[in-house]
């Protein structure tokens, strides 16, 4: 037995404290965005759901330019970003992509901007890929209580608004109907993925944000048809892949070519994409919901 | 600004514009900006790997566009688009992070990746530029009547015995080739923006499509020059220029559609709510 923990686990992994942090961050990444997926797939918002990891770049990168802590600027870039979205008309079924990519499009090239600055005035060349890639075991733990807060906020609007969101993600105008404030339940809905994204984004990087945000929610509605479940299914299968993911980097320390672990993110998409694949190829008949459109 | 070691960076840039302007006012028509935004994100990982086994980036760059491309296609035919397009860009991106785990000094090569090095281009970056940007062109031709119909409507299109698959994926092929040759020079939010903004905008000003067609090219290489010409006096990076004309250029779009009255705006809603409805 212990020959078989011995040969899965590599020696020293569980009493590796970069190795604590990244299981506890990455399990509370995974759990929020299993929960906030299943809304952004149903709402065909996948896009949003990606741009907001890029978009926080933009704010961590002007957070390194002011020198505030980069997390209120992960935060705060995004949820404007989802104001802005909203107001540009993300409602819209063909306006939708166009009003993400426009603002993303801003966004990245203040990022751009603002990148130039931080390396010509700061001469922080590794800048970029931090952001970008971001690296689970090079967290520091005291952004841990900030973002766990920030993830029970984002949770908190979920539990709150939990049946008007779901109907309106279902049919906007039976929910419309029910006199439900769509308008306001769509731009609650954005602000609670944009905080996960970018939340995410800071701590596990723009890549794994958006693969834990899409792929497991992805799957779980291609498992099940109902909601709830189907959020059980995508927390399940995104702390399985997360944890998998965490060994496995790990584990490849001892791996060719050498020198260094291989990435995190790498081992948990990868995961993801063969969940998704298994169960695009087990039920493929599954009707496409005509309500939600080709998002 | 008109040296000669920048006749280079006008014609490519050009070259670039009059591609994406022409992709991108399809990209805008059939509602794939995602596609037109993963492919590029996503191809930059081709360039890593290509640096790894050290293969010509652009050769690294065709391959992850292009299998990016079909994978979006074949995902995407028989589940949702979005998310097809979302775990495609992810799973290049993983790959991308692996390859770059392998190569420690290339933090500066991905910065110029994704947001352009538009200001040292050599003169044997002009030749392979201008040929796949005369293959996007020529496919785009070859396509135009199917492609227009399926895109505007699809049913139409099915109707008149248009293969709405072999279209998007010849479409997504194009946008694959488009990505390739545009990267490595102007990177990839650069053409990213490009295929966006300035086609958004024209289709605002007019409902012709070849006239909007025609605006969107002027539009882009406007952009274009304008983003270079501010950045070679600026001295910042010409993907900031490029990213905020376009939001610009959208922005006016809408400013022109709401200041034209009501009416024009109750005929584009009308527009709207003949494609399929929505949540939301």
């Amino acid at each position: 037995m212990s020959g078989i923990l011995g040969s899965v686990f590599a020696p020293g992994f569980f009493g590796s404290e970069p190795v604590h942090v990244a299981l506890a961050v990455g399990s509370v990444a995974a759990i929020v965005s299993g929960v906030l997926g299943v809304f952004t797939v149903m709402r065909g918002q996948s896009y949003a759901g990606h741009a907001f990891a890029d978009i926080s770049i933009t704010g961590g990168s002007g957070s390194f330019l002011l020198g505030i802590s980069p997390i209120w600027g992960f935060a705060g870039t995004s949820v404007l970003a989802a104001g802005i979205m909203d107001m540009i008309g993300i409602q819209r079924p063909r306006g939708r992509d166009l009003a993400t990519g426009i603002v993303r499009g801003a966004a990245l090239g203040l990022a751009a901007l603002f990148l130039y600055w931080d390396t010509t005035h700061t001469s922080t060349t590794g800048a970029t890929v931090t952001i970008l890639f971001g690296s689970m075991f090079a967290i520091t733990p005291s952004t841990v209580p900030v973002v766990l807060a920030l993830s029970l906020a984002a949770l908190g609007i979920v539990a709150v608004l939990y049946r008007p969101l779901l109907l309106s993600s279902v049919s906007s105008e039976l929910a419309f109907a029910r006199g439900i404030p769509v308008r306001v339940a769509g731009v609650a809905c954005l602000v609670a993925i944009a905080l996960a994204v970018s939340l995410s984004a800071l701590t596990i990087g723009a890549i794994l944000s958006t693969a834990l945000l899409i792929g497991p929610a992805a799957t779980a509605l291609r498992l099940t048809t109902r909601p709830g479940q189907a959020m059980a299914w995508a927390v399940v299968i995104g702390l399985v892949t997360t944890w998998l993911g965490i060994v496995l980097a790990y584990d490849s320390f001892s791996w060719p070519p050498a020198r260094h672990a291989w990435p995190v993110s790498f081992f948990v998409v990868t995961l993801i994409f063969l969940c998704y694949l298994a169960a695009h190829l087990v039920s493929p008949g599954q009707r496409r919901d005509p309500a939600v459109g080709r998002g | 600004m008109f040296s000669s070691f920048m006749t280079n960076t006008w014609t490519v840039a050009t070259i670039v514009a009059v591609v994406a302007g022409v992709v991108g006012f399809f990209v805008v028509l059939r509602g794939s900006a995602f596609v037109a935004d993963a492919l590029p994100t996503g191809a930059f990982a081709g360039a890593a790997g290509a640096s790894l086994i050290g293969v010509s980036t652009l050769a690294g760059l065709t391959v992850f566009s292009l299998a990016g491309a079909l994978a979006i296609g074949w995902l995407g035919r028989r589940s949702r688009h979005d998310v097809a397009t979302a775990l495609t860009l992810v799973l290049m991106l993983g790959l991308g992070a692996l390859f770059l785990s392998f190569s420690q000094e290339y933090s500066a090569e991905i910065y110029s990746l994704l947001f352009g090095e538009v200001l040292g281009i050599s003169v044997n970056e002009v030749a392979p530029v201008a040929a796949l940007g005369a293959v996007c062109i020529v496919a785009i031709l070859v396509m135009f009547r199917p492609l227009m119909l399926s895109s505007v409507m699809p049913e139409l299109g099915e109707a008149r015995g248009v293969r709405s698959y072999r279209i998007e994926m010849g479409f997504l092929v194009v946008i694959a080739l488009a990505t390739s040759m545009a990267l490595p020079v102007v990177g990839a939010l650069l053409i990213f923006s490009l295929m966006i903004g300035p086609p958004a905008a024209a289709r605002s000003f007019t409902s012709n499509p070849y006239v909007a067609l025609a605006l969107c090219v002027v539009i882009a290489v406007a952009a274009v020059w304008t983003a270079i010409a501010a950045s070679y006096a600026s001295n910042w990076p010409v993907g900031f220029f490029v990213g905020v004309i376009g939001a610009v250029c959208y922005a006016a779009g809408r400013g022109w559609t709401a200041w034209r009255g009501t009416r024009a705006v109750r005929a584009a809603a009308e527009r709207d709510s003949g494609v399929p409805a929505v949540a939301c």
